[in-house]
């Protein structure tokens, strides 16, 4: 089959010959991929930044496709079924699923506890192939998999694997209460959808921050909220004080994680030197521009080492952290019906379509935001 | 030295509620179930308390090297098995996994390996008598259909920077061998 094939730091290319995923546990499913996305969290991966990425690994955490065999065990799936299929991939039974933390599966993930497994997502989220590619293994298949609701267009159903859910949780975690200021760190897709997801919980005043001029204009029209330039600002943690009277927004949102731009010292040891896991500029800005008692929420990737944050401001503040990868699952049901009720339309922030044998181009172009990319969408010859 | 393993180990609830009621005065009177700070990313049910006690799906065959943290006690029901370890960079990975997920040890050691894995990937396609087509790899067609006055500077630039080490290098070696003479 046709695959992306990663092959090191900034270096993916087509594998036109990698052998067909198999049914390896009565469980599993093979599906064949129909929409396939580049998550801004691929770049991470692609740009060296998590530890154990394996050469030869095909990438891909958010993907639709079609079921083309299911394994003995599998019960609600058949060969035929449409599925979209959430990025965590989660077994339902252990503890943590039981209560809904389908993120932080206990029995997807060998290599790490601190976190479940994830399609393509390399060796520290459990060593799976992912779905930039024209078939993949499913595991877990009665657990993830949602049919695709009839009507629902097959682009809105790729972004309910990962970016709308994880957006809304990110809104979700702040704890909004109507009228409240939130502040969104990062207008790429998560920022984006938190942003949008902010004013479903009753936000007053929606505030989103970011250095791409093209993408603080999309975040303007898409979720409809201020957008402001943090290269505009002498410190953009004054610039927020000064527009809450002071006082501090009452929820922060970091949804940059570990590639964050706007701090030389930061950048420096987080990005340059990896003598930190990636830069935590925004959690830093979230941490110091949120009111006294506020909420940060974190969506944003981190490594799995250790980050330089003010966490004596956590302290005296008073904040609490929230913090999680989506429970795409959980969220699902919530976010089906906002969907076809026309609520939210992810498939807007869709700007490119490519043939998956241009899935290097799709990296370096996303890698670069090269002709004003937001979210690129990758679809294999056999969908 | 041999690792101390712990001296108690619990796996029903955390503490016998009932020897708790008995023997610590005021034991649970401040508990308050609306206290939960998780909901709603987690529908807490207490089944934490059960640890491992929970119906566990079959156990996937190991038919490739499956590393797993020494934080857990083996693999996973499921697991993936891309890029199995191999060759110097999985043997840096077999060493990265006695530390635990807390250790500098174990990722640092993770990102040489996966350092090493890249040489690796380049000598296999060589064995394999592909060359690596590293304009391509990087994705630079994308480049060039979208910044196309940008990847020209950049290759000017980059022949520029490699004209002037080139001519450096070589007047370096000349002036040494004139220097040789005299």
């Amino acid at each position: 089959m046709i695959a992306m094939n990663y092959r090191g730091p900034f270096r993916v290319r087509v594998d036109r010959n990698k052998p067909d995923p198999e049914i390896l546990h009565p469980y599993d499913a093979m599906v064949r991929v129909t929409r396939s996305c580049i998550c801004g969290s691929d770049l991470h991966l692609y740009h060296g930044l998590v530890p154990d990425t394996r050469v030869g690994m095909t990438f891909g955490h958010e993907f639709t496709g079609v079921v083309e065999e299911v394994g003995t065990g599998v019960e609600k799936l058949k060969p035929g079924d449409q599925v979209l299929v959430p990025f965590n991939i989660a077994c339902g039974s252990c503890a943590f699923c039981q209560q809904e933390l389908y993120g932080n599966c206990h029995e997807s993930n060998s290599q790490a506890t601190a976190v479940g497994g994830i399609f393509g997502y390399s060796h520290t989220a459990g060593g799976y192939d992912g779905g930039q590619a024209e078939y993949v293994r499913v595991p877990y298949a009665d657990v993830g998999p949602m049919k695709i609701p009839e009507g629902m267009d097959i682009e809105d159903a790729v972004l309910l694997t990962d970016v709308t859910p994880t957006g809304y949780q990110a809104a979700e975690m702040g704890g909004i209460k109507r009228g409240d200021t939130v502040v969104v760190f990062g207008a790429g897709p998560i920022g984006l959808m938190a942003a949008r997801c902010s004013w479903l919980f009753g936000a007053g005043r929606v505030i989103i921050i970011d250095h791409l001029e093209y993408r603080l204009d999309f975040a303007r029209r898409f979720a409809k909220c201020e957008a402001y330039n943090f290269r505009s600002m002498d410190d953009p943690v004054v610039f927020l004080k000064k527009t809450t009277d002071g006082f501090g927004a009452d929820v922060c949102i970091d949804a940059v994680g570990c590639e964050a731009e706007g701090s030389t010292m930061q950048t420096l040891t987080g990005r340059k030197l990896l003598l930190q896991a990636g830069s935590a500029t925004a959690l830093q800005w979230a941490i110091n521009s949120v009111k006294k008692g506020g909420i940060v929420s974190i969506v944003g990737v981190y490594g799995p080492t250790w980050n330089l944050v003010p966490i004596g401001n956590v302290l005296n503040k008073g904040i609490t952290i929230r913090a999680n990868q989506a429970s795409v699952k959980r969220l699902l049901p919530k976010l089906v019906d906002h969907v076809m009720a026309g609520r939210l339309k992810p498939s807007e922030m869709i700007t490119h379509r490519l043939p998956l044998e241009e899935v290097a181009e799709a990296y370096h172009m996303f890698s670069t935001k090269l002709d004003n990319c937001i979210k690129p969408v990758l679809i294999p010859n056999a969908a | 030295m041999k690792d101390m393993e712990p001296t108690v180990k619990i796996t029903g609830l955390d503490r016998r509620i009932a020897e708790a009621e008995k023997d610590i005065p005021g034991w649970g009177i401040d508990a308050d179930p609306e206290n939960e700070p998780t909901y709603p990313m987690k529908r807490y049910t207490g089944a934490d308390h059960e640890r491992l006690n929970y119906e566990r799906a079959p156990q996937q065959r190991t038919d490739v090297e499956v590393l797993h943290s020494i934080e857990r006690p083996g693999v996973t029901r499921v697991f993936g098995v891309s890029a199995p370890p191999s060759g110097l960079s999985g043997m840096l990975r077999r060493y990265a996994f006695r530390f635990s997920e807390g250790s500098s040890a174990h990722w640092m050691t993770l990102i040489l390996a996966d350092r090493v894995n890249v040489v690796e990937g380049v000598l296999d396609d060589l064995r394999h008598g592909h060359i690596p087509n590293i304009f391509a790899e990087k994705g630079w067609k994308a480049e060039w259909r979208y910044n196309r006055s940008g990847a020209i500077r950049k290759a000017l630039i980059t022949v520029a920077v490699a004209s002037a080490a080139v001519y450096l290098l070589t007047r370096s070696r000349r002036v040494g061998r004139i220097e040789g003479v005299h």
